[in-house]
């Protein structure tokens, strides 16, 4: 216990890195799954952009990299790691590689999602003169608003998830401090005080993300 | 004038499986409508009139022939190009089609947004039509805190926002009650009325053709099998489904199995007369009837009423001499049409 009040500063620097380091996999993750999964719906049969060979190629892509281990992913990709951040290792290699394989995760659910949107008001919209792009901005995308939002605080947890092997390559976070100070020194009450702090982190934000998509769904 | 001309279209779609044989959608439709024509189109579903609709908009492309919409071919313009003629034609939806996440106000302004006009010419218009439709107090509403009708409402004045001259209706009545359905077809009725907007609308209700449209074409089978002036398909359908459809909503003669029912409960002769305006009266009928000493009783039938003119059949159960019955009715036939149930 006393050990833990010591480390108590420690955790708290951890959880700041935590929420660093999935904030900025969930902005360029968020934006790659997003464009991706445009990419997915609008080149399916019957969408605006029909295009078979594109959807076949992007659904191929996902399929391959979605459901590798992430814990194998990361270290599979120190090379791109490298080459796009200029390391293999600490947070920055570490953000990378989970924006990377989130993009590819975060692609599906926002595919999901926009399927959601009824082919009628983007029929609408197209009978009222509107073109791709705009459809997609101003009808797609608000009509599945609420489901996305829905979608990426699940995301949110995920990249929490992905995040607690970052001590693997030398990132931080809490997931780092837990195996650090708790498992590896034999101090159970270090590692549950970092479980808890990740549930209130995740209680948190998927509260939010409730009350925010049903504002938006106003329901 | 016309303002949709349809020549020789003809619509196909891939064949649903490898090796099958195309689809055929629509077969050879030509069809002119006129500037100010509430023009009915009614099929059962699958008799492509969903279909030969999305054409004239070219939300479908067509496979052959000719669409001239507006003095221009829709068939062979670049998408880009019919994006401005799609925004000058309005179309209303069975579903509605109303964009959830925006309010009522900025669904109506929507097409008025895609074609770019300046917000203070957008407001002012969206209040105009929000007014036109009754719905003026329901701007800052969302669809969903909307009725069907009230939707329908706000689908109309999103489609009259750019003042389209013509107007394409989808069942547009289909998924209402029957109360909000007569709501509906008034608004459309001054539509075409008061702004002069034609209107172009499939149905499956016969009734919707009834109360709205001045020309009716049939289609069955991705062909139209008939059409002409609404009063004159419904009094007198020369195509077996025109009858079938004039038969959901005015009582014909009636059935063999119809004439063994009413011969359970009523005496006599079963004989119908078919009445047209104009070319017989029924006073004169009744008349011959009971100078001729022949009892009768109405047992079936109804006179109808289209835009002002009258038809219908009326089935009588006659009673009294055979003779005279036979006398009578020879004398009638000679001025309008006289069935007798065998």
């Amino acid at each position: 216990m006393e050990r833990l009040l010591d480390l108590l500063p420690d955790l708290g620097e951890a959880t700041v890195e935590t929420l660093y380091i999935v904030v900025i996999s969930l902005f360029f993750g968020g934006i790659g799954g997003l464009v991706i999964g445009l990419g997915l719906y609008t080149t399916r049969a019957g969408s605006l952009f029909e295009n078979r060979v594109a959807f076949t190629l992007l659904n191929i892509l996902v399929n391959v990299f979605r459901p590798i281990p992430f814990i194998i992913f990361i270290a599979a990709v120190q090379p791109l790691a490298r080459l796009a951040v200029g390391t293999g290792i600490g947070n920055s290699a570490l953000i990378f590689a989970i924006s990377l394989g989130a993009a590819f995760g975060i692609s599906r659910i926002v595919e999901q999602n926009l399927l959601t949107v009824s082919p009628g008001v983007i029929e609408a919209a197209r009978a009222a003169g509107a073109g791709p792009f705009r459809i997609i901005r101003t009808v797609i995308l608000p009509e599945a608003l609420g489901p996305l939002i829905l979608g990426y605080t699940f995301v949110f947890v995920a990249i929490v998830d992905m995040s607690a092997v970052g001590g693997y390559i030398g990132g931080g976070g809490i997931g780092n401090f837990a195996i650090q100070y708790g498992y590896r020194q034999f101090n159970p009450a270090v590692t549950w005080a970092a479980v808890l702090v990740i549930i209130l982190l995740v209680q948190l934000v998927q509260f939010s993300g409730n009350a925010l998509a049903r504002r938006i769904l106003r329901r | 004038m016309s303002i949709v001309t349809l020549t020789d279209v003809v619509k196909t779609y891939p064949p649903a499986s490898r090796g099958g044989a195309p689809v055929v959608a629509i077969d050879s439709v030509s069809l002119d409508v006129e500037q100010g024509d509430v023009y009915g189109i009614i099929g059962y579903s699958g008799a492509g009139k969903s279909t030969l609709i999305r054409l004239v908009n070219a939300l479908e492309k067509t496979t052959s022939g000719s669409i001239i919409v507006n003095g221009r071919d829709v068939t062979t313009l670049r998408e880009r190009d019919l994006r401005a003629v799609r925004g000058d034609i309005g179309m209303i939806f069975q579903q509605f089609n109303l964009f959830n996440s925006k309010t009522v106000a900025r669904n109506v302004a929507y097409p008025l947004e895609v074609a770019g006009r300046p917000s203070a010419e957008i407001r002012q218009r969206v209040d105009e039509l929000l007014d036109f439709v009754g719905l003026a107090d329901k701007a800052r509403n969302y669809p969903d805190q909307l009725s069907g009708g009230q939707k329908q409402r706000v689908g109309i004045a999103r489609a009259l926002a750019t003042s389209p001259a013509l107007l394409l209706a989808d069942e547009a009545t289909s998924a209402l009650d029957p109360e909000t359905t007569g709501e509906v077809l008034a608004l459309l009725e001054r539509v075409n009325r008061e702004l002069g907007v034609t209107i172009i609308l499939i149905t499956h209700e016969m009734d919707v053709i009834r109360s709205l449209a001045t020309k009716v074409a049939v289609m069955d089978g991705g062909r139209i099998v008939e059409r002409g002036d609404v009063f004159d398909v419904f009094s007198n359908p020369q195509n077996a489904a025109s009858a079938r459809f004039v038969q959901t909503v005015v009582q014909g003669i009636p059935t063999a199995a119809e004439v063994d029912a009413l011969r359970a409960r009523h005496a006599g002769r079963i004989v119908t007369f078919s009445f047209r305006d104009g070319d017989s009266s029924q006073a004169q009928v009744f008349l011959d009837l009971a100078e001729a000493g022949v009892g009768f009783e109405l047992v079936y039938g109804g006179i109808n009423d289209i835009r002002g003119r009258a038809f219908g059949h009326l089935t009588l159960a006659l009673t009294g001499p055979n003779a005279a019955i036979d006398g009578v009715l020879a004398r009638i036939s000679q001025r309008s049409l006289v069935t007798e149930a065998n």
